[in-house]
């Protein structure tokens, strides 16, 4: 089990209710905690509209994760 | 060549200002307006939010990209965050180069890579009361169309 901390945007903040949240988890990947992140807070987005970032870079979900990681789910983005 | 988010309203006719060049044969820019309708919709309000860090360092990337694909002389870009008003810019892309087809080019590049690839969203405010985050896949929090703006 490791210690990471993620943090949510826009939708996802809000079906989260929160925009952090420290987690101790099995997760090895950025997959991983992504379906365990999305199925306790009901995200319907499928990751290959999604992003995420570890430690403020993209990054690929299939990039590991190690104690301490800071990880930013984004939902599809929409600007413009 | 340079891309940021801000808070702060955006003005056009200065950020086209600053693609003036003597070289320059053509100016292409595109801005981005709030408008009152969305899907059926009647809007009453815009609220951007971004991930400031990593969309500035994605939209430098479009416009390195830009440069590199484009014979341009100049490009600059600004994306709002914040709660806009109908009417209001909530992105600008402007370019300058010898001539047109480049210069059209560019722009059109820039503008729809930006709204596929910066990590910006977008939260409509609707006269009927709720809200909707919208989703740049499907356009719409409800419903197949065309990406806003």
């Amino acid at each position: 089990m490791i210690n990471v901390t993620a943090q949510y945007f826009a939708v996802f903040r809000e079906q989260a209710g929160l925009h952090v949240e420290s987690l101790t988890t099995s997760a090895t990947t950025a997959e991983d905690l992504y379906v365990e992140v999305s199925a306790r807070h009901g995200f319907a987005d499928s990751m290959a509209r999604c992003k995420v970032a570890i430690n403020e870079e993209l990054a690929a979900w299939t990039a590991s994760l190690t104690e301490g990681d800071v990880v930013l789910f984004f939902p599809p983005v929409a600007g413009g | 060549m340079s891309f940021e988010i801000t808070d702060q309203r955006l003005d056009p006719d200065a950020l086209k200002n600053a693609l003036t060049r003597e070289a320059a044969g053509a100016c292409v820019s595109f801005e981005g307006w709030v408008r009152d309708h969305s899907d059926g919709e009647a809007v009453t309000a815009l609220e951007y939010e971004a991930h400031a860090p990593l969309a500035n360092k994605e939209g430098q990337q479009i416009f390195e990209e830009a440069a590199e694909r484009f014979d341009l002389l100049a490009a600059f870009g600004r994306h709002r965050v914040g709660r806009l008003e109908i009417g209001e810019c909530a992105v600008w892309v402007g370019v300058s180069a010898a001539h047109r087809g480049v210069a059209f080019d560019a722009c059109r590049y820039i503008i729809d890579e930006l709204k596929q690839r910066v990590p910006i969203w977008k939260k409509e405010h609707y006269r009927s009361g709720p809200s909707g985050w919208i989703n740049s896949v499907t356009g719409s929090a409800s419903a197949d169309r065309e990406t806003p703006s």
